[in-house]
C-alpha cells in the first residue's frame, strides 16, 4: 500500500511537472475506440486532467466508423478532434499528407530510444515520427496445451504450416465440436486479410514486385490460399467465413479450438478466467512460417496522433505524451494490476520483473514485435512498408475486394484460381487508375 | 371443428407466429443485457442463467446516458415538428390545389430518398463546418428534417386526400380564409394521420445513426453514438452493447407502446369509406 502510494504521489509529481509548461484549462475532444486499454486510458485520465487543469471530451466509435469520420474531419480540416486513435497504417499515410502533426518533440524525459524500434519505423514518415504508440500487437499461435499433450505433440517454437495442418488434423474432432484450425474469414482488409498477408508473406509471397505490378496470381498466393480454404474447410469451424477476430476469441475461449493464429494483444484475455474456460490450458508459439519468416507475423500499433488542424496542440502534446509513457505503464500496473499493462510498445516494459511474472507470454510477444519488420517483410523485396497491409491509401480498398474473392473462395462460390484471378484484375484496374507505378 | 372456428384459429397462430419473429430479436437483446459476457457468446445459446446488472452498471459508468438521450429527445421531437410545419402548407397545396406537374413533384421528393447518404457526405460536412453546425443539435434538426420532408409530404398528402373537399368547400362558403381552413377544418379531420405521421417522423430520427454519427462528436451526440460506443474491434462487448442498446430503445419503445392506439388508427384512417 505504502509503494502505491509513493508510485502515486511521484507520478503525479511527474505529471504536474511536464505539464506546467502547458497551457491550462482547456478543453480536449479525443477520438478512440472501445479497447480494453483505451477504456482503462479513459478510466485513469481523470489524473491527468487534475494535474493540468485540463479538460477531455471522449468520443468512443467502433473502428471503422472512427476511421471514417476521422478521414473526413481531418481531410477537410474540420477541426473536430484534438487527439485521435489511429492504426500503424494511417499514421504514415497521414503524416505524409501532412494531415498529423510531428510528434517527436516530447522531451528529453520522454525516452523515445525506450520504445522498440520495429513500433517506432511503422508510425514514422521519413524519418519523422507522427503518432506514438499506446500499445503494439504482433500475431502469433495460441494453443490448447492439454489437448496437443493429450495427443503426444510437441508445439515447436517456430512451427511450419505444414506442421499446423498435420497437427490440425490430429486434434480436429467435429462431435465434439473441437476445431483444430480457426483463423479469420470474415472478409475485410483488417479481418481475413490480417491472417492471410502474412500467411501469404510466409509461403514467399509479395502484394507487390518491385514496380508495383500485383502478384496474386504467382505461385505462393495460389499455394498459401489453397492451403488457406483446404484447411479451413477441414479443420476449422462452420461458418467461418462469418468469423473475425472477436468471434474467434469467443471459439477458443469456449473450448472450440485447438490452434488460433491471431493478435497477441488477445493473450490477456485468453489468460484471464473471468473471460476464458482455457486460461489455464493455453500455450503460446510464434505464428507459423513457411518457405520464409519474413512478415509471418503482422504488426499493429494503436497509437494516438494529433490532427493538424488542432488549436490545442500544446495540451494536446502533454496529454499523449503522459498516456504513452513509461510512467503511465506503471501507473496501469499499479491501478489495473500488471497484466493490463499496455503492451508491445516499450522495453522497459519487459524488462520489468513484475510484468514478466504477470504475462507469462511476455518474452514471445516481445520476440513476436522486435521481429515483426514493416521494412523487410517479404522473401523478395518489395517498394512499400507494412506486414499485413500496404502503407499506401488505395490499400483499404484493395484489401477488402481481394478478401471479399477468399472468402468466396472459402464459402465455395469460386475456386481459388478463379478468385485470385479476379482480384488481380480489380487490383491492377485499382493501381493503374491511382497512378501507379509512380 | 367448426370452419370457421378452424380459419380463426390458423389466423391467430400465424398472428403470434409472426409477432413472435418480430420481437425475438428485441427479446434476445434484453435477455443478453442480463448476461455476462462468456453467456452471452456461449454455443448453444444460454436460455437459463444467473442474470447480472454488471452490464447496466458498466455502461452507465462509461457514459452520461441521459446526456445522450435528451440529445435525441430534442433532436428527434425538433426535427419532427419542422418538418410538419413545411409539410403541412406544401400537402395542402398538393392535396386540394393539384397543378399539372403535381404528381411528378411528389415522386420526384420521394426520389431523393433513392440516393445513398454517403454520396452527399462530403459536401454536407463541409458546409456544417462553414457554418459551425458540426456537433451542434440544431445542425443535425436541419439534416433530419430535410431527410424526413419527402416522407412527411407524402404522408400527409395522402392522408389530407381523404378528407372530403365538400366540408372545405362549405367552410369556405362561410368565409373562413386559408389559414383557418387549415387550422380549424382541415387539421382536426386529419389528425390521426398527422399523429402517425409524426410518430413515423420520431421513429426515424431516434434511429438514425448515418449522419448522427458523422455529424457530432460529444456536444450534440444522440443515443447512436451511445450504442456505437460500445462495440469493439478486439474483444467481447455483445452484453454490454445489448445493455447500451436496451436502454437506448427503451424511451422510444415506451413511446411508441403508448401511442399505438393512435398509430393504427392514423394508418388505417380513410382505409374504409
Amino acid at each position: 500500500m505504502h509503494l502505491r502510494k509513493i508510485v502515486l504521489l511521484s507520478s503525479a509529481g511527474w505529471i504536474a511537472g511536464t505539464s506546467l509548461a502547458f497551457s491550462q484549462g482547456q478543453t480536449l475532444t479525443i477520438a478512440t475506440v472501445n479497447n480494453a486499454d483505451m477504456i482503462i486510458m479513459q478510466r485513469l485520465a481523470p489524473k491527468w486532467e487534475q494535474a493540468t487543469g485540463n479538460k477531455l471530451n471522449w468520443v468512443v466509435l467502433e473502428e471503422n466508423v472512427l476511421r471514417q469520420r476521422a478521414t473526413t474531419d481531418i481531410a477537410t480540416k474540420g477541426g473536430q478532434f484534438d487527439i485521435i486513435t489511429i492504426g500503424s497504417y494511417e499514421a504514415p499515410i497521414w503524416g505524409k499528407q501532412n494531415w498529423l502533426l510531428p510528434v517527436d518533440d516530447l522531451g528529453a524525459d520522454y525516452d523515445y530510444a525506450d520504445i522498440i524500434p520495429s513500433v517506432r519505423n511503422g508510425l514514422s514518415f521519413n524519418g519523422k515520427l507522427y503518432a506514438v504508440p499506446f500499445y503494439a500487437e504482433s500475431s502469433f499461435t495460441f494453443y490448447r496445451k492439454d489437448l496437443f499433450d493429450q495427443a503426444g505433440i510437441k508445439m515447436p517454437d517456430k512451427p511450419t504450416y505444414d506442421q499446423i495442418a498435420e497437427y490440425a488434423a490430429k486434434l480436429t474432432d467435429k462431435s465434439k465440436e473441437q476445431y483444430g484450425f480457426c483463423q479469420r474469414g470474415k472478409p475485410g482488409w483488417g479481418e481475413n486479410m490480417a491472417f492471410i498477408g502474412p500467411m501469404v508473406n510466409a509461403f514467399g509471397g509479395r502484394w507487390f514486385n518491385e514496380k508495383w505490378e500485383p502478384q496474386l496470381t504467382t505461385e505462393p498466393w495460389k499455394n498459401a490460399v489453397n492451403y488457406y480454404v483446404k484447411n479451413m474447410r477441414e479443420y476449422g469451424p462452420p461458418g467461418a467465413t462469418a468469423n473475425g477476430h472477436n468471434e474467434n476469441r469467443a471459439l477458443f475461449a469456449t473450448g472450440h479450438c485447438a490452434m488460433w493464429v491471431d493478435a497477441t494483444s488477445a493473450a490477456g484475455y485468453i489468460y484471464n478466467p473471468k473471460e476464458s474456460q482455457v486460461a489455464d490450458k493455453t500455450a503460446f508459439t510464434a505464428a507459423p512460417m513457411q518457405v520464409t519468416s519474413n512478415g509471418s507475423g503482422w504488426f499493429w500499433a494503436w497509437s494516438l496522433g494529433i490532427p493538424a488542424s488542432t488549436k490545442k496542440a500544446d495540451a494536446a502534446k502533454s496529454f499523449v505524451k503522459w498516456a504513452t509513457s513509461k510512467e503511465y505503464v506503471t501507473l496501469v500496473g499499479n491501478e489495473a494490476g500488471w497484466v493490463a499493462a499496455p503492451p508491445g510498445t516499450r522495453k522497459s516494459t519487459y524488462d520489468n520483473p513484475e510484468y514478466q511474472k504477470a504475462a507469462p507470454f511476455a518474452k514471445v510477444v516481445y520476440d513476436s514485435i522486435v521481429n515483426a519488420d514493416l521494412t523487410k517483410p517479404t522473401k523478395d523485396p518489395v517498394p512499400y512498408i507494412g506486414i499485413q497491409y500496404v502503407a499506401i491509401p488505395e490499400f483499404q480498398g484493395i484489401g477488402t475486394a481481394v478478401g471479399q474473392q477468399i472468402a468466396a473462395a472459402l464459402a465455395g462460390q469460386s475456386t481459388v484460381e478463379q478468385a485470385l484471378e479476379t482480384a488481380q484484375r480489380s487490383t491492377e484496374r485499382t493501381m493503374k487508375q491511382a497512378g501507379y507505378p509512380k | 371443428m367448426h370452419p370457421k372456428t378452424r380459419g380463426k384459429l390458423v389466423l391467430t397462430v400465424v398472428g403470434w407466429l409472426a409477432a413472435g419473429l418480430i420481437f425475438f430479436p428485441i427479446f434476445w437483446m434484453v435477455l443478453t443485457s442480463f448476461k455476462t459476457e462468456v453467456e452471452a457468446v456461449a454455443t448453444p445459446p444460454k436460455l437459463f442463467f444467473t442474470p447480472t446488472l454488471e452490464n447496466y452498471i458498466t455502461v452507465r459508468e462509461r457514459a452520461d446516458y441521459v446526456h445522450f438521450a435528451l440529445n435525441s429527445m430534442i433532436i428527434s421531437v425538433g426535427a419532427t415538428l419542422l418538418a410538419t410545419l413545411i409539410a403541412v402548407p406544401a400537402a395542402y397545396a398538393m392535396a386540394f390545389f393539384p397543378g399539372k406537374r403535381t404528381k411528378d413533384l411528389l415522386l420526384w421528393m420521394l426520389s431523393t430518398k433513392m440516393m445513398p447518404a454517403v454520396g452527399v457526405l462530403i459536401p454536407i460536412y463541409l458546409l456544417f463546418r462553414d457554418t459551425g453546425a458540426i456537433d451542434t443539435r440544431w445542425g443535425l434538426i436541419v439534416v433530419y428534417t430535410l431527410m424526413n420532408l419527402p416522407i412527411v409530404v407524402w404522408m400527409l398528402y395522402t392522408f389530407f386526400k381523404e378528407v372530403p373537399k365538400d366540408i372545405l368547400e362549405a367552410g369556405r362558403m362561410d368565409g373562413a380564409k386559408p389559414k383557418q381552413e387549415v387550422w380549424m377544418l382541415l387539421l382536426p379531420l386529419s389528425l390521426p394521420g398527422i399523429a402517425s405521421t409524426a410518430l413515423l417522423s420520431i421513429i426515424l430520427c431516434w434511429n438514425e445513426a448515418f449522419w448522427s454519427l458523422n455529424l457530432t462528436t460529444s456536444e450534440a451526440a444522440p443515443l447512436t453514438t451511445f450504442i456505437a460506443s460500445f462495440s469493439a474491434p478486439e474483444g467481447l462487448f455483445w452484453a454490454k452493447l445489448s445493455a447500451a442498446s436496451t436502454i437506448a430503445i427503451a424511451p422510444i419503445l415506451v413511446f411508441g407502446w403508448m401511442s399505438q392506439r393512435q398509430l393504427v388508427r392514423g394508418l388505417t384512417f380513410g382505409a374504409v369509406k
